[in-house]
């Protein structure tokens, strides 16, 4: 049945008009791990997530999860499979309201076909009280009413992962969940993916070196569209090339 | 009561006074263009996608009814069910096309394939080419109720106008209208939630199609012909100018827009002549400038209610 590894890639490879931007890439995500992809900028880390989730068409490898080639999926397939992405900037449905944003979320695994157009908005609201509890999980249920986009920032990085956890995902791939946060807000999100995390897998693209050491189980380093190294933590944040790529990209 | 529910009961005592006050065939014409504009507006108001090309529903489902009363003497209901199958058809062969596009390039494929269409009915022999198709009778509805009278007529094109409306404000509702909505926000989120946005798109655009095909069947069956000027381009964007003078995305702004429009063409078609076109022209700037929202927009959003329509962070003054 379902065996250790969730998802795998097998030369996974990227290319943009002759520029290649993933290079044979193979991963291993472990069932119930917390797994970063870190880099530094333009590794391809982006690119690998659009893969996955098939919001790009690979050049070339294969891409397993639960053991079913996904190569040539449809995205939203993918994501009803329970492979279900982030994305870098917030990704909000900015003029729903809070609680509508969730909703529509559960509406596609609760509510029958979502193609009755000739059902009244009532038969919607038995999913309220759902979504008022994801809200609750992540403490936006007193914003329920407002719409998305008068939500702060750290607030709709809240609510996009109310509206991926809608989905009951087996897997959730984060890309940037912390980017451009004040630093009282990476805390709470960080507290707030853990959470979440417990019985799932995760894999997330991330900057910030401290979330990572806090959160994360596996480390994939990626450089110039290649695994560089992998491992926990302390094995990869003391590998010299890794060192070497950052303190490189920096001075590049 | 709410505010909105005051508002569609005034609407509606309106639309049964209104051919004591006002000619019955202007209010017939408005009535089929500001049906015509709403279907419209489920498109760009609630899905974001701007059709160029929406005079051929009108024009194909005014065709095919008037043929379908002249030719086979079917009755009236018949005649509009035949001219909406044949919309909705033509909906699904552009929408199946032109989907796959976004934006502009959508809002030019949907312009291209209506001009296809346009030029399919200025050769065929059936359309009476530059002449038009003249002379379609009325006809009696189910058989019984002859439509000739025009109050009978109108009393007719009110049932079907409030019964469009309702459709629309109940596809915007419902389930399907919400994930409209989703892909409208933001088209990849609702993606990555395993919504196949195409699909929903489609539909969409059938829907429109077919609703709108409703507006310009009824148009034949009030004016008795069906003629080019019901698939020229210039009519697709008149249906554009509609739904912004109105306010788009609003629900009543496109039957407001509509009034607007038609009162002020009928009015002006005397006086003003070719300036006509100068005057419309005007006024497209001047909302596009000054009044993004449109009449309804700016109402709504002065007068804050439920009933708003939706904030645009660009918007004038703010």
């Amino acid at each position: 049945m379902k065996g250790d590894t969730i998802l795998e890639t097998r030369g996974l490879r990227k290319e943009f008009k002759g520029f290649v931007a993933v290079n044979g890439v193979d991963l291993k995500i472990r069932r119930g791990s917390i797994h970063a992809l870190i880099g530094p900028n333009g590794a391809g880390k982006t690119t690998v997530f659009n893969l996955l989730t098939r919001f790009l068409p690979a050049t070339g490898g294969s891409i397993l999860y639960n053991g079913t080639d996904i190569t040539s999926v449809g995205a939203a397939s993918v994501a009803r499979m329970g492979l279900v992405r982030s994305f870098q900037i917030s990704s909000t449905f900015p003029h729903m309201t809070v609680l509508e944003n969730v909703r529509v979320a559960l509406q596609r695994r609760h509510a029958g076909s979502s193609y009755r157009f000739w059902h009244s908005e009532r038969s919607l609201s038995v999913l309220d009280a759902g979504a008022m509890e994801l809200l609750a999980s992540v403490e936006l249920a007193p914003y329920a009413q407002l719409e998305a986009v008068e939500l702060p920032y750290g607030r709709k990085r809240a609510l996009e992962l109310a509206t991926t956890l809608a989905l009951e995902p087996e897997l959730m791939l984060l890309d940037e969940p912390t980017q451009g946060m004040a630093h009282e807000d990476v805390g709470r999100v960080t507290a707030l993916i853990k959470k979440v995390a417990a019985g799932r897998t995760v894999l997330m693209v991330e900057h910030n070196l401290g979330v990572v050491e806090d959160l994360c189980d596996r480390i994939t380093v990626l450089q110039r569209g290649t695994v560089l190294a992998e491992g926990n933590y302390a094995e990869v944040s003391g590998n010299p090339a890794v060192l070497e790529a950052y303190v490189g990209a920096e001075h590049a | 009561m709410s505010r909105q529910t005051l508002v569609y009961l005034a609407g509606l005592v309106l639309l049964l006074v209104a051919p004591l006050l006002f000619y019955p065939v202007l209010v017939m014409k408005v009535l089929c263009f500001a049906l015509f504009a709403c279907a419209f507006n489920l498109l760009l108001g609630f899905t974001g996608l701007l059709s160029f090309g929406h005079a051929a529903f009108l024009g194909s489902a005014a065709y095919a009814t008037g043929f379908a009363m002249t030719h086979w003497a079917v009755t009236p209901e018949l005649g509009l069910i035949f001219g909406v199958a044949v919309s909705a058809t033509l909906g699904a062969v552009f929408g199946a096309i032109a989907i796959r596009r976004q934006g502009i390039y959508f809002a030019m494929i949907t312009l291209a394939l209506a001009q296809m269409v346009f030029f399919f009915y200025l050769q065929a022999p059936f359309t009476g080419g530059e002449d038009g198709l003249q002379g379609v009778p009325r006809g009696k509805l189910f058989g019984i109720v002859p439509l000739a009278e025009d109050w009978a007529m109108y009393y007719f094109v009110a049932a079907v106008f409030v019964f469009g409306f309702w459709l629309i404000r109940r596809i915007i509702g419902s389930p399907f209208g919400q994930v409209l909505k989703a892909i409208r926000e933001n088209e990849a989120r609702a993606l990555s939630l395993g919504y196949e946005v195409d699909r929903y798109k489609l539909l969409a655009f059938v829907l429109s199609a077919a609703i709108a095909g409703l507006a310009g069947s009824t148009k034949t069956l009030v004016l008795g012909f069906a003629t080019l000027t019901d698939v020229h381009w210039a009519t697709s964007g008149e249906v554009v100018l509609m739904t912004l003078v109105g306010g788009v995305g609003t629900v009543v702004g496109p039957v407001i827009g509509a009034l607007v429009i038609v009162v002020l063409q009928n009015e002006l078609a005397d006086k003003a002549g070719p300036w006509v076109t100068v005057i419309m022209g005007t006024i497209f700037v001047a909302c596009v400038l000054a009044f993004r929202r449109g009449i309804v927009g700016e109402i709504a959003a002065r007068w804050p209610g439920k009933a708003g329509a939706p904030k645009q962070e660009h918007g004038p003054g703010h």
